[in-house]
C-alpha cells in the first residue's frame, strides 16, 4: 500500500482535510496539519476537542469520515493510514500510540509488557512458531535481544528493579512510563501520546519531559503529543495545533500559539454577554446544521467497532460525560472572530479559498466576511473519500 | 424475605440469640425454596397417570438440617473463624492453624491402626458385622486410607510444594505399578491384581486424565487467549469420530489417525474461528454453544455417516506402535508374544500410559508456547485487546491460533477417547460435557496447568468415588443411587471453592521470562479476558 509520495518531505505525517463525524456529532471537522519529521508537535485544545479522536484516526482504531493521513517513512515509503487495517499502522507504517486512560496488560510483568511490544519482530525470528517450538538457535538470539531492548527501555524509564512486577501493580506515574516504553519497544517513527503527563506530580511530570526530550534526540522519533498540561507542551513541543470543537484553530510555534487571541479565547472563554451580542450580530446561522445529516453508515466508525464488536465506547475508550452537541455559537475561538469583526483568516495553514466548511463552520463568522462561500451540503464532502 | 438486621440489634444479641434468629430465617428460606422441589413429586401410577407424591417428613428433615447447620455455623463457626485470626496474648502467637490441629501424630497412628484391622479383618467382614455395617466399615476404611495418606501429604508439605510437578508426574507414572502392586499383595496373585487393577486404572486413572487433557486444551483458549468456548466438546466430537469413522472403514492405524484427528479437529477449529473472531464476550459464548450443538446434531442425523444416535461400534483398539495387539485372537498378541497370563488390565494400563503421555505432550506444548511470541500475545490479547492492536499484534490470526491449537488437543483427546470405549455416540458429546471441562479449568484457575489437573482429579475423582458409596443404599432405601446426585455436588463443590478461592485453585500467574528473579503474579492483577 504505499504509495510513491510526490516527494520525501520533512513531514513524517499529514493529516489533509480529515473529518470524524458520530452520527449527527461532528468530532473533527476538515482538519489539515503536518507533524515534521524529529519533532515534537503538540495537539491541544479544550475538553472534548476531538484531539483522541484524531488519534483514533491516525492508529486505525476510527476509519476517518473523510480525509487522508499520509505517513512518510524515513525509507522514503509512505502509508496512506486510513487504508491500513489497524494492526498494520504500527507494524508497518511504525505508528505507536498510548492511551488517555493506561491500557497495559496488568496482569503481565514489565517485561512482558515490553515482549509482547516487539510480538512481530519475534514471530518471524520464531518463523511463526513452528521453528521456536523446536528450539532453533536463531529464535533464542532474536529472544535474547528482544530482552536487551526491554532492558533498556525499562532503564530509560527508570524501572528496571521493578522489571518483575506486574504491570497492574505500578503507580500511576510508572504506569504512564511504562507505556510509553511499550510504545517505543515497538520501534516506531512516529510515536503518539495521549495525555502523557495526566495525573502525574510536578517531579514525574519532569522525568517524562527528560524522557521524551531523550526520545527525540537519540531515536528520532518524532512524537505527536496531547497535553493539556501547558508547561509541559511550552516547554518540549516544537510546533503546537490547536482544536477546539474538531477543527483547527491555531497552529504555529508555542510562543505563537500562546499569544493567539482565538487560543486565548477557546481556553478561557469569552463573557456570556459577548456571546448574546455575537449571536445576534451573526443572525444565528448555523451552518453545522448542513453537516449533520444524521448516522452515516459508509463513514462511520471503522469495522472494529461493527455491531458485533460492541459499541465503539466499548473499542477505544475515550474521555466519557463531555459529549459535545455543538451548538450554535459554541465555539468560543468562533466568537472572538466575530467579535474583532475583522478578516482575520482562521490560521496560517488554511488558505481560505481552499478551507470552506472550515471557515462556515466557525459558526459565528459574520456573514459578510464570507461573501464567496457557496452553501452547499456537497461542500463539505470535498476531503476526498476514504474507502 | 430480606433479612434485614440493624447494626445495634447485632452488637446486643448474643452469638445464641443471632444464631437461632439466622436459623429461623435460614430454615424460612429452605422451606420456601423446597416446598415445591422436595415437598411433592410428580410420579406415575400402574395406570400411567400422573399422580402427586408428598414428602413432607424428607422437607421436614432437610429444613431442619439447613437450620442445623446455620446454627451450629453462626453460633460457633463464625468465633471460631474469628478466633483463628486473633493473636494470644499470653504468647504473642496466632492459635494453631486447623490443618496442624487436624492432623496430628495420635490421630494418623490411629488411622493406620484401623485401616489394618478392617484390612486384616477382610474378607471376613461381612460375616462378622453383616452386609450393612461391612458397608459402613468399609467407608471408615477409605476415610482412614485417605486421612493418612493426607496426613503424610501434610508433613512433607513444603518439599511438595516445592517439587509439585515432579513429584505429581512420578506418582502420575507408578500409579497402575503401584495399584497392580498393593492389589497383588491384597490378593495374593499377581493375576488377582491385574484383576483388581482394572477399575482403579480404568475408572479413575484413564477417567481423570482424559478430562485432565480436555482442560489443558481449553484452557489454551479460554484460560490463556481468554476467549470463552462453551463448546469445546465439538472438537472432543470431532476427534473421536474422526477415529471411529476412519478406523472401521479404512481401518488406518490409531498411530496414523491420531495426529489426523488432530489436524482435523484443529481444521474445524479455524472454520468456526473465522465467523465468531470478531464476536465479544457474551455472543462468543453463544455461537460457540451453538457450535457444539449443531456438530451433535448433525451426528445424530447424518445417520448413512455417522449410523445415527446408534453410534458407531467395533472401533478398532490401539496396537503397541504396531509391534503388538491387544485382541487375544490376533497371533502377535501381547500376553503370547510376551508369554504371559492372558489379561484384559494390560490393554487399559498401556491406554493409561498413553493418555498420560498426551497430557504431557499438551503441558509441554502449553508451557513451550506460552514462552513463545505467540502465547504471549495470547495472554495479552485476554489482558487487553486494543492495546494488542495498537503494538501491532494481528488479533484475528491471533486467536485463531488459539482456537486451533486447543481444538487440536481436543480431536487428540477425542480419538483417544473412541479407541479407549471402541463405541462411540452423540450421547457422548452433549453440553454437560462442555460445561464440566470448562469448570474445571475455572476452578483449577484459569491458565494454571496444576490447578487444571488438581481440579479434574477432584471432580471427576469425586464423581467417581460416588459410585463407591453402596453403603448409602441401607440408609436411603435400595432405590437410592449415590451417581445421580453427581451434578448437585459438582454445582455445590463449585460454589465452595469460588466461594472460598475466587480465582481458583491456582489464582497466580507464572511470568513467561524474567530480568532478576521468577515472581507469580497476583490473581488480582490477571484479567479473564471478555471475548
Ligand atoms: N466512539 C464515539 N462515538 C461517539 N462520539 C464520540 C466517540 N468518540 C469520541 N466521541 C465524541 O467526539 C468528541 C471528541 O472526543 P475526544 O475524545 O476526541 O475529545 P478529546 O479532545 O480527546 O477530549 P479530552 O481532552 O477530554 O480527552 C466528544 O464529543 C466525544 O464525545
Ligand atoms: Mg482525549
Amino acid at each position: 500500500m504505499s504509495d510513491a509520495s510526490p516527494s520525501v518531505n520533512d513531514a513524517i505525517l499529514q493529516v489533509e482535510h480529515l473529518s470524524m463525524k458520530f452520527g449527527g456529532l461532528v468530532a473533527i471537522g476538515d482538519l489539515s496539519f503536518q507533524a515534521r519529521r524529529g519533532e515534537i508537535t503538540a495537539l491541544i485544545g479544550p475538553n472534548g476537542a476531538g484531539k483522541t479522536t484524531v488519534f483514533n484516526c491516525i492508529t486505525g482504531f476510527y476509519k476517518p469520515s473523510e480525509g487522508m493521513l499520509t505517513l512518510n517513512r524515513r525509507d522514503g515509503s509512505s502509508y496512506l493510514l486510513e487504508r491500513l487495517p489497524n494492526h498494520e499502522i504500527p507494524a508497518r507504517a511504525k505508528v505507536a500510540r498510548t492511551f488517555q486512560n493506561i491500557r497495559l496488560f496488568s496482569g503481565m510483568t514489565l517485561l512482558e509488557n515490553l515482549l509482547v511490544a516487539q510480538h512481530n519482530k519475534l514471530m518471524k525470528a520464531s518463523g511463526y512458531t513452528i521453528l521456536g517450538l523446536f528450539g532453533f538457535s536463531g529464535y533464542r538470539t532474536a529472544s535474547a535481544e528482544s530482552i536487551d531492548l526491554a532492558r533498556h527501555w525499562l532503564e530509560k524509564a527508570d524501572l528496571v528493579d521493578r522489571a518483575d512486577d506486574p504491570a497492574g501493580d505500578l503507580p500511576y506515574g510508572a504506569q504512564r512510563r511504562l507505556e510509553i516504553a511499550r510504545a517505543m519497544c515497538t520501534g516506531p517513527e512516529l510515536l503518539c501520546l495521549d495525555e502523557p503527563a495526566a495525573g502525574l506530580n510536578p517531579k514525574e511530570s519532569m522525568a517524562l519531559n527528560a524522557l521524551l526530550m531523550d526520545i527525540k534526540d537519540n531515536t528520532g522519533t518524532s512524537i505527536l503529543l496531547i497535553e493539556h498540561d501547558m508547561a509541559v507542551v511550552m516547554q518540549i513541543s516544537d510546533h503546537v495545533v490547536v482544536l477546539e470543537y474538531g477543527r483547527k484553530i491555531s497552529d504555529g510555534s508555542p510562543h505563537a500559539v500562546r499569544t493567539d487571541p482565538r487560543v486565548i479565547a477557546a481556553y478561557l472563554g469569552v463573557e456570556d454577554e459577548d456571546v448574546e451580542t455575537v449571536l445576534i450580530e451573526v443572525g444565528d446561522e448555523d451552518v453545522i446544521e448542513q453537516l449533520d445529516t444524521g448516522p452515516d453508515a459508509t463513514h462511520g466508525p471503522g469495522s472494529s467497532s461493527s455491531y458485533f464488536a460492541g459499541p465503539v465506547t466499548d473499542t477505544v475508550g475515550h474521555s466519557e460525560g463531555e459529549r459535545v452537541t455543538v451548538s450554535k455559537g459554541a465555539s468560543k475561538a468562533g466568537q472572538v472572530d466575530a467579535r474583532s469583526g475583522a478578516a482575520r483568516p482562521a490560521s496560517p495553514a488554511e488558505a481560505k479559498p481552499e478551507k470552506p466548511s472550515a471557515a462556515k463552520s466557525s459558526t459565528a463568522k459574520p456573514a459578510a466576511k464570507a461573501p464567496a462561500k457557496p452553501k452547499t451540503p456537497g461542500d463539505s464532502n470535498r476531503g476526498g473519500g476514504n474507502e | 424475605m430480606a433479612v434485614t438486621t440493624s447494626p445495634e440489634r447485632d452488637i446486643v444479641a448474643t452469638p445464641m440469640q443471632r444464631a437461632t434468629r439466622e436459623a429461623l430465617y435460614a430454615g424460612a428460606i429452605a422451606l420456601g425454596l423446597f416446598v415445591l422441589f422436595i415437598g411433592l413429586r410428580t410420579d406415575q401410577n400402574i395406570s400411567n397417570e400422573l399422580i402427586l407424591v408428598q414428602r413432607w417428613w424428607l422437607l421436614a428433615v432437610v429444613v431442619v438440617l439447613t437450620m442445623a447447620g446455620r446454627f451450629l455455623y453462626v453460633a460457633y463457626g463464625q468465633p471460631f473463624l474469628a478466633n483463628q485470626k486473633i493473636v494470644d496474648v499470653a504468647t504473642g502467637l496466632l492459635p494453631e492453624s486447623m490443618a496442624t490441629r487436624f492432623f496430628r501424630l495420635p490421630y494418623f497412628i490411629a488411622a493406620i491402626v484401623i485401616v489394618a484391622v478392617l484390612a486384616f479383618l477382610a474378607g471376613s467382614l461381612d460375616g462378622l458385622l453383616g452386609p450393612g455395617l461391612a458397608g459402613y466399615a468399609r467407608f471408615l476404611r477409605a476415610l482412614a486410607i485417605i486421612y493418612a495418606l493426607a496426613s503424610v501429604m501434610f508433613y512433607f508439605r513444603t518439599f511438595i510444594h516445592a517439587h509439585f510437578s515432579a513429584l505429581g508426574i512420578t506418582a502420575l507414572a507408578l500409579y497402575p505399578i503401584i495399584v497392580v502392586l498393593v492389589l497383588a499383595l491384597y490378593g495374593g496373585s499377581v493375576a488377582a491384581g491385574f484383576q483388581g487393577s482394572l477399575k482403579w486404572v480404568d475408572n479413575y486413572g484413564i477417567q481423570i486424565l482424559i478430562y485432565v487433557m480436555l482442560a489443558w486444551g481449553l484452557n489454551i483458549v479460554v484460560g490463556l487467549a481468554g476467549l470463552l468456548d462453551l463448546g469445546y466438546v465439538a472438537f472432543y466430537a470431532v476427534g473421536a469420530y474422526a477415529y471411529a469413522l476412519l478406523g472401521t472403514q479404512y481401518g488406518l492405524s490409531f498411530w496414523i489417525l491420531l495426529p489426523a484427528a488432530g489436524a482435523m479437529a484443529a481444521f474445524w477449529g479455524v472454520l468456526l474461528g473465522f465467523p465468531v473472531l470478531r464476536l465479544r464476550g457474551d455472543y462468543l459464548a453463544i455461537v460457540t454453544l451453538a457450535f457444539g450443538e449443531i456438530i451433535r446434531l448433525v451426528l445424530i442425523n447424518w445417520r448413512e455417516v455417522t449410523n445415527g444416535s446408534a453410534g458407531i461400534t467395533g472401533i478398532p483398539k490401539v496396537t503397541f506402535f504396531g509391534l503388538m495387539t491387544f485382541n487375544v485372537s490376533d497371533p502377535n498378541y501381547i500376553a503370547k508374544v510376551l508369554d504371559i497370563a492372558t489379561s484384559s488390565a494390560y490393554y487399559k494400563i498401556f491406554l493409561y500410559y498413553l493418555i498420560l503421555g498426551l497430557c504431557l505432550l499438551t503441558a509441554f506444548v502449553t508451557i513451550r508456547l506460552r514462552r513463545m511470541p505467540v502465547g504471549r500475545a495470547w495472554e495479552a490479547l485476554r489482558e487487553d485487546e486494543i492495546a494488542c492492536r495498537s503494538l501491532g499484534i494481528n488479533t484475528t490470526t491471533t486467536k485463531l491460533t488459539a482456537f486451533a491449537t486447543g481444538a487440536m488437543f481436543g480431536g487428540f483427546a477425542g480419538s483417544f477417547f473412541a479407541a479407549r470405549q471402541g463405541f462411540v455416540s452423540p450421547e457422548s458429546f452433549i453440553f454437560l460435557e462442555s460445561a464440566i471441562i470448562l469448570a474445571i479449568v475455572v476452578l483449577g484457575g484459569m491458565g494454571s496447568l496444576v490447578g487444571i489437573a488438581v481440579a479434574a482429579m477432584v471432580m471427576i475423582g469425586g464423581t467417581e468415588v460416588l459410585r463407591e458409596l453402596d453403603f448409602l443404599k441401607q440408609v436411603f432405601g435400595p432405590d437410592f443411587t449415590p451417581e445421580l446426585y453427581r451434578m448437585l455436588l459438582f454445582g455445590m463443590a463449585m460454589v465452595i471453592v469460588m466461594l472460598w478461592k475466587p480465582r481458583g485453585f491456582v489464582g497466580s500467574r507464572e511470568p513467561t521470562a524474567f530480568l532478576k528473579e521468577r515472581r507469580a503474579v497476583s490473581g488480582s492483577f490477571t484479567k479473564e479476558g471478555h471475548g
